[in-house]
Order: structure tokens, then sequence, then C-alpha cells
């Protein structure tokens, strides 16, 4: 059961706290205003209304009140397109006149706005993973706190030309930048550490039936998929029902723990990395869970959790500013430094591009019962998005593409 | 006194910046602007010329693309704009080639194939268009010394060559290259039996309509500074027919009053209503319930019949 | 060689599912010339309401059926009420029913919400058939048999029955139809509930193979157009081998021109099209 959310302000909660008016709050009587950019029609809307759950469900476990202040929450609908997403911009920079803004969720929308919001000098803390966004043309004012496009990629080839001892594999993701990204920063890391990948595949984002690909999985040991929105559910049920019986690795949005009431069999036995692990045991994951499947019936997912971590980065910062936002350039300097232990997806920071520094999860999906669960059975920490490349090295390198880096022979 | 009344409203709307609060709603005044003037070309062939197309967001975004990539050349404005323009009716007149191969049905799975080649290059010609990542344009021009830079010069801009797009739709519209297009549209066989070259008609039609989608496509790279593959989607062609008909095909205001409704919706009421694309929807259902001519020709009708009887 | 094996038998199995979507569309387009661009809407719809049914209990195929009927409903009320009045008005077709496909997507989205929803492969079908050492999804290949059997019903119907007779005639005269004493109005109405029900059980069907999900009537839209168009509007056999072509050229085409994954499709229609304007199969216009 979903919470209908109208474009109203949503103002602090309790009379008790109203009643409590400290120094500070007299001060900053202003609310703080964050507006939310968020897809809730058409094919993206499955993510971008978790992030609006996940973003209001932080917003109610801290009464609407951060660092004193209270929180006005604006909830803009892109539709899913970049012009969308530029004219719900300047509705919340010029109309409602926010301090920061949650989102937005796709990278092409991102890439629509970011000049936008840099002249506008709006702090966006955003899950787009777009990897030149904080490597070669960084925003001053965007930050990430979930992944670049590669971040949990590289972990995951580690672990699959190390531990799962894998040498030859196939690669299948969405044909656009995000399926590239991905898919080059795996093969990166799989190709140094001995292994190869032997065929790189690129259904485009719209296939019905991915039998054409499926037909060409040979001669490897394993498959790493790196689908998003609902296609990894379609590929892998066509996968299995191809009689396919190869390994299959999966990225971020592969595996979605929010994904997985709706898989089925198919998907036991996928290896993924993530940023978010819903099996995570710190204080505000549990609360993040139970808040989730007491509101809307279902565990949470990268969408979800992301945006639940961003309220929690936006908290830190106002409470390095004494809850101010008026100095924008102070509030995001506040936001970079912030640095945070006890979190859905656990302890991290920020690199000095505003990109996270932190854990990544190995895990594996098992049947327990009649639920379907992610395992974690590995966990990198202190990651960042360049691995351990050196950073001057990694961004002398062309960006992550679709032929770069080039297969081999 | 429709003179008058034409004549206010032109007041009206060149004064928009200076009544309206806010440079948020300047922005989407310019939004319906220049959608308008796409919605106008499409009438051009949908309303003017009988023929139905689903792919004009081809020649919108061919536009949009060429000038993004000129001005990433490091060329100028200028060189943009008449670079994108050239290339814009060099499209219109292979894609009019190739679609009027058809007719009904034909022409408008043509157009919807054409469209979609268009997008699908969008996406995976990846060194031209740089695919789903888009292509981002860093200034918009200052012609004249004057930058467009600020909402309120970028409307007035765009006003201008609005104006001059429906200056030029009137002046279509009554010509005899106008009434030879309606002519082809409501007695083709006829206007061939008395010698009119139907094919070559339709094809100049095609230009004149592929012409202004592509002044949108460039006034829509200004406007956000940023194009990519959306821009020429099927959603788009289709959602630019849906403001042609269901502002009025065949009249010179209804696409303009189309494009208001599809993009007041769109940004301004997906703000207050959440399930805003119902309601667009629902907008389409009942226009075609109560006025299935369009909202214009609609509206006009129950304006005299509110006006004429004694009620 | 086994590539080639595989992707052949898909071709058929494709075509058999494409066939099934499409012959909806292609019954309402070639009687009623209306250009339903709602019938997206009803695929996905029937796929939706079936995942519900089977979880209440319903089996798959009966679901399926219900499922139909249910969409069938829906269409039969669009059509008596809205369309019935339009006539030969073709744009107003275009925006009423494009605008209905606006509202039944955003209702499916409110009450399924944005996540995906599988469809269980029936179980007797969920194996897989070896041929030669090569594996087959014994469901994919059983929708084609189900394909060919529908195309069959349905040819035999309008070629061989009254029904189907009185509706060819309320089609290429509809006044003379009614001088001769037939229902014409009430014929045209069964012709849509039909090709209702054919795409709200298409998308039943599907369900094992697609899934079903916000978007997915935007993406069986233009893929049933193609088909249609491809094979030549306005005849079912058309469809059918329309069907069968498009089949091919998709898994052909993606498997042995990845670059051109997104135009595999559309190229083709294009130069059939222009080439043909009539389409493959279909008769050139007068």
């Amino acid at each position: 059961m979903s919470l209908t959310l109208s474009r109203r302000s949503f103002l602090a909660g309790s009379a008790a706290l109203a009643a409590i008016r400290s120094t500070r709050a007299q001060a900053q009587s202003k609310p703080v205003r964050i507006g939310l950019l968020t897809v809730k029609t058409g094919p993206l809307a499955a993510g971008g209304i978790q992030m609006e759950q996940g973003t209001i469900r932080f917003f109610k476990d801290r009464n609407y009140t951060l660092a004193g202040r209270k929180v006005d929450l604006v909830v803009a609908d892109t539709g899913g397109n970049p012009a969308g997403t530029k004219t719900k911009t300047q509705e919340l920079v010029e109309r409602e006149n926010v301090d920061m803004i949650f989102g937005p969720l796709a990278a092409f929308e991102l890439l629509a706005i970011t000049d936008y919001a840099a002249q506008a000098k709006m702090p966006i803390l955003s899950l787009a993973a777009a990897e030149d966004m904080t490597q070669r043309r960084p925003n001053p004012y965007f930050i990430r706190a979930s992944a670049t496009s590669s971040q949990n990629m590289h972990p995951l080839a580690e672990y699959a030309a190390k531990e799962l001892k894998f040498k030859r594999v196939i690669t299948l993701a969405d044909d656009f930048a995000f399926g590239h990204e991905q898919m080059a920063g795996f093969q990166r890391v799989f190709e140094d550490a001995g292994g190869r990948v032997v065929k790189k595949l690129w259904p485009p984002l719209s296939t019905p039936d991915y039998t054409p690909y499926l037909a060409q999985i040979s001669g490897a040991d394993a498959v790493v998929q790196g689908f998003a929105g609902s296609n990894p559910l379609k590929f892998m049920k066509q996968y299995r029902d191809q009689g396919l019986k190869l390994p299959v690795l999966g990225g971020g949005t592969a595996c979605d723990d929010a994904l997985l009431k709706s898989y089925g069999d198919e998907a036991v036995g996928m290896v993924s990395c993530s940023a978010y692990t819903g099996d995570l045991d710190t204080p505000s994951n549990k609360r993040l869970i139970d808040g989730m499947v007491r509101d809307y019936g279902n565990i949470p997912g990268l969408y979800s959790a992301g945006l639940y971590i961003n309220g929690q980065v936006a908290e830190a910062a106002l409470e390095k500013t004494g809850g101010k936002t008026d100095d924008r350039e102070a509030f995001n300097l506040a936001l970079r430094a912030v640095s945070l232990t006890d979190t859905p997806r656990g302890p991290f920071s920020f690199d000095h591009f505003g990109n996270v520094v932190g854990n990544f999860y190995i895990r594996r999906c098992e049947r327990k019962g009649d639920r379907l669960v992610n395992t974690t059975i590995k966990t990198y920490t202190k990651v960042s998005q360049f691995w351990t490349y050196d950073e001057k090295w990694f961004l002398s390198q062309p960006v992550y593409s679709r032929d770069y880096p080039p297969l081999k022979g | 006194m429709k003179r008058l009344a034409l004549g206010a409203a032109l007041a009206i709307l060149a004064a928009v910046p200076l009544w309206i609060d806010g440079t948020y709603y300047v922005n989407i005044a310019s939004q319906i602007l220049f959608y308008s003037i796409f919605a106008l070309g499409i009438n051009v062939l949908v309303g003017y010329a009988g023929l139905v197309t689903l792919g004009h967001a081809g020649l919108f975004g061919v536009a949009a693309y060429t000038a993004a990539r000129i001005l990433g050349g490091g060329h100028g404005h200028l060189a943009a704009v008449l670079g994108a323009l050239a290339l814009t009716l060099l499209a219109a007149a292979l894609f009019a080639g190739l679609a009027l191969r058809g007719t009904g049905i034909g022409f408008v799975m043509i157009t919807l194939a054409i469209g979609q080649i268009v997008w699908g290059v969008a996406y995976r010609w990846i060194s031209i268009t740089n695919g789903d990542n888009g292509i981002s344009v860093s200034a918009r021009p200052s012609p004249f010394g004057l930058s467009l830079a600020s909402p309120a010069h970028f409307y007035w801009a765009t006003y201008a060559v609005f104006l001059v797009a429906i200056a030029s739709m009137a002046i279509f519209v009554a010509s005899p290259f106008g009434a030879s297009v309606r002519g082809t549209r409501d007695q083709a066989r006829r206007m061939n039996a008395l010698g009119y070259q139907v094919w070559l008609i339709r094809f100049l039609a095609f230009l004149f309509s592929g012409f202004w989608s592509g002044v949108a496509g460039l006034l829509y790279l200004y406007y956000n500074q940023f194009v990519s593959p959306q821009a020429v989607a099927l959603t788009a062609s289709a959602e630019a027919l849906l403001m042609v008909i269901s502002g009025g095909t065949a009249t010179l205001l209804g696409p303009v009053v189309g494009a208001a409704l599809v993009v007041t919706m769109k940004n301004v009421a997906s703000a207050y209503i959440e399930r805003w694309n119902f309601v667009l929807g629902a907008i389409f259902v009942a226009i075609v319930v109560f006025m299935p001519e369009g909202l214009v020709p609609g509206a006009v009708r129950w304006w005299r019949r509110a006006t004429a009887g004694g009620r | 060689m086994s590539l080639w094996l595989v992707l052949a038998v898909n071709s058929v199995t494709l075509g058999g599912l494409l066939f099934l979507l499409s012959a909806g569309f292609s019954l309402i387009f070639g009687l009623m010339k209306i250009p339903n661009l709602t019938h997206g809407s009803f695929f996905m719809l029937g796929a939706y309401l079936a995942a519900t049914l089977i979880g209440w209990g319903l089996d798959f195929w009966t679901a399926a059926v219900v499922a139909g009927l249910l969409v069938a409903a829906f269409g039969g009320a669009i059509e008596r009420l809205i369309l019935r009045r339009l006539a030969g008005a073709e744009l107003a077709q275009v925006l009423v029913t494009l605008g209905l496909s606006f509202m039944v997507a955003d209702v499916c989205l409110k009450v399924w919400t944005g996540d995906p929803i599988r469809i269980d492969t029936p179980r007797a079908l969920a194996g897989v058939a070896s041929f030669g050492g090569l594996a087959f999804p014994a469901y994919r290949l059983a929708i084609s048999v189900i394909a060919v059997g529908f195309a069959v019903a349905l040819w035999a119907l309008l070629d061989r029955t009254r029904l189907g007779a009185m509706i060819r005639a309320g089609v290429d005269d509809p006044a003379m139809a009614r001088v001769a004493g037939i229902r014409v109005s009430r014929l045209f109405t069964i012709v849509f509930c039909l090709g209702a029900w054919l795409a709200g059980f298409a998308g039943v069907i599907g369900g094992p193979i697609l899934s079903v999900y916000p978007g997915l009537d935007q993406e069986m839209l233009p893929l049933a157009l193609v088909v249609v168009i491809l094979g030549g509007s306005g005849s079912l056999l058309g469809s059918l081998l329309g069907s069968f072509v498009v089949g091919f050229l998709y898994n052909f085409g993606q498997a042995l021109f990845p670059e051109l994954a997104y135009v595999v499709l559309f190229l083709p229609m294009l130069i059939v099209l222009v080439v043909r304007p009539q389409g493959l199969f279909g008769r050139p216009a007068v």
C-alpha cells in the first residue's frame, strides 16, 4: 500500500517539538526546504516511487525536523525525461526556493540540469550513476552517496576473478550509458586480474525477447548482467527458460533487494555487488527496513535506502552548519565533509569529487522458505570510485564507455 | 472585432515577462511558444495537407543535434542556426521523398519508421550524438548584443520567432499555395486532373512544415541547453500530434492552444495533481466527446451558440 | 550451426506471440478502420489482471480467458460510448485512443504500483524441449501452436460462418447491410470486443516471457503496428505472415547486426513500405 502524496509542503511533526524553542530554532525559524526530483510516471516509475518512499521514511523518522529546523519537502515528478527534469529543477530553484535537491533518478536527467544547478549553486544529492559527474566534468555542488556505475563492478570483478576463479565471462547490459559504464568497470578489473571478457552484448533498453543474445552465450565460465529497472526480471526468466546454466554475476540493479519480491527461482544463486544490502546489521538499517515494510509492504532496495541515506547526509551537514543554509558555499562544504557510520549502507565519507567512499557488499541470492533473500558473503571496505587505481592515472584514461576498454583480440 | 481581440491577445503575450510573477512561469510561457511553433509546423501537414505524421520529432531533433554539434565544434551561433536549418531542410526533403511514397496509413507508418530510425541513430551513434548522455550547450546566443541568458530575454526572442511563425502560417493559409495544399487534402484526384502537381505540392508543404519543426528544435536546444535522444522519441512525436489534434487541426490557433494545454499539464499541473497523466488523458477523451473538432473550433462553436440563442 | 537453429526456432515462436499481440489490432483496424492506439494498454491490462487473478488462485489458462473477457468488456464500453460516434474521424480516434491509453497506464500504475510483476509459466509447459542437443523452452513452442490455432479459428470465423459474412458485409457497405437487416452497430461492438479480448489474452500469454511492468504498453504497440503494416493491414493472413517475418527480422537482425539493433525492425519496415506501400501481403490501394 503506497502513500499518495500531493504536492503540499510537509511541515514538521509533533506539537511537543514545536513547543520547544531553542536559540537555534529562533534564529532559523524558516523551515529548510528540500526538493525531491523523482519519476512517478512512466517506465522509470518503480525506482522513482521507491525514492520518494525512502525520503518520506527518513523524514518521518526525524519528525520532519533536522538540526532543530522544520523540513518542507517538495516532490516534483520529472516524467523521466531530461526536458521535464530541467523544468522541474527550475521550479524547485526559482519558484520553491529550495535549499537543496534530492535526486534526480537517471543519469540523463542529471546531465540535463547539472550546468543550470551549478550556476544556481544548488547542492544536489543524487543516485544518478554517471561517471564523469564526479570525474572529468565534476559539478562542485554535486554529491553522491550511492555509487558510480562502475564502483560496485570493480569489487565484483575482483571477487569473480580471485575467489570464484572465473577466467572467461560474457557481459550483457542495457545498451545505454549506465550499462556501458558498469561493464567497462568490470572488464578493467577482471582483465587486470588475469581474466578475459570474451563478449560484450548490448540489448537495447526496451527488448522484449533476449533470445538472440542468450543464444550467443557460449565459451565462458560465467555471465555478468547489469540490467536495470524491470529488465533484470525479464532477462533472468528468459535465461532460465533457455536452459542456460552458467553462473550469473550481477550489478547493483541486477538483484536489488526491492526486486526480490518479484523474482522467482531464476534468481537463486546470482552473485551481485551493491552499495546496499538488507542484511547489514546497523540500527538505521533496521529502522529503515521496519519502517518500509510497515508503511509500504516491501523491503527497501537501492533507491529507497539511497534517499534515506541522503536524508542522513543532509542532516549531518545541517548539524555542522548549525542549521544554517543561507550560506550555500558553507553548506555545500559541510555536505562534502560528512562522514557517517550508522547508515543503512554502513560507514562512508566522500572523496574530493563528492563521490562516496564506502562499503560494497557481495551477496548471493538464496531462498529462505517462501522468500528470496540476498545474503552478504563478502564486504569490501573503503571502496572509492577509482578502486585501487591511482586517481590521476584513472582520470587520464578515457571515460568508461561502450567501446572502452576495448575487447582484447 | 476579431482583429482587436487578436491584437490584444498578442499584446498581452508580448508583455508576459512584465506581468507574470516569477521566472518559472516566464519559462513555461517560452516552452508553450516554441512547442506551439512545432505544433504549427506539424499542422501544415496534418491539418492542411491531411497527412498525419508520427515522425516530426525527427526533424526537430535533427535541428537540435546539428546545432549542438556545430556549437560543440567551436563555431558561433549563427553558423549553428544556419547549419541546423539547412540540414533540417535536407532531412525534410529526404523524409518527404520517402514518406510520400505512401498515402493514408502508409504515410503515417513511414513517418513513424523514419522517426524511430532517427531515434535509433541518436541513441546508438555515440560518436556523433553522445548517446543517451546527450549534448550540453554552454551558452545561449546574444543576437544583436542582447544576451538570451535571462528568461525574459529568451521569452521575447522566442515570442518574436513565434510571431514570424504565426504570420507565415497566416500567409500560407491565405495564399494560393495554401489553397492548393488544402485541395490535395480534399480532392487529390480532381487536383491531379486539373493539372496540379499533387506530389510536388505535398513535398513543398512537407518542407515548409519541416522548416518550422527545425526552428522549434533550435529553440528547444537553446532553452534547455541540452539535447538527448528523448527529444526524438516516439512519445515526442505523438505528444506534438496530440497538441495539434486536441487544439483543432486546420485552424491557426488550434495548435497553439493544444501546445499550451499539454505543456501546462505536464509542467504546471503536475505539481498540483499527482495523477496528472490520467487527467491529461481524460481531457483528451473529453475533448473528443464534447468538441471532436478540437478545442478552438469547439470553443468557437460554443461561443456562437451561447451568444446566438436567447437562452 | 546451433546458433542459427536456435534463432530460427525462436523466430517462429516469437512470431507466434507477435501474431497474438497484433491479431486484435489487425481485426479492429482491418475491419473497422479504427487505429486503436489503446491496443498496447489492453495487452498490458490483460497481463496485470491475470497476475491478480492468478494470485487469487485461478489457474493460468482460466485467468487468461477471464482477463481477456474483462478487457473485452472494457473495450466494448469504449466502443459503444465513445468510438461509435467517431466513425471515419480518424484524428479524433487517434486522440481518444491515445488519451485512453494514458488513463489506463496511470490506473495500472496506481493499482499495481511501479514494480514489475512476474507471471509464472504454467507448470505443464515449464520445461525445456530438447532436440539434437539444443534446448527450446516448451512454453514458447506452445505459443506458436496457440497462435496458429487462433489464426485458423479467426479465419474460419470470418470466412466460413454467417457471423463472419455479416461482419464483412457490414464493413464493405454498412448502409446496404443495414437494409439487408444486419445489425451493423452491434457487429462492430462484437468485433471490437473480440479484438480487445485477443489483446488482453495475448498479454497474459506473453506474461511468462515478458512479465508485466509500467511501459509494457508503449513497448508492445509499435511492434503490433510493425507487424500489421508490414504484413498488410486488413488481412489476418497478412498479419500471420507478417508476424513470422518480424520474428525472423528481430532474431537474425539482432544477432547478426548488433550495430543496427535499434533499427532492426523499422529499417526493413521503411524499405518495404517505400517499395510496396501496401505492405508485403496487402492489396494495393485502389
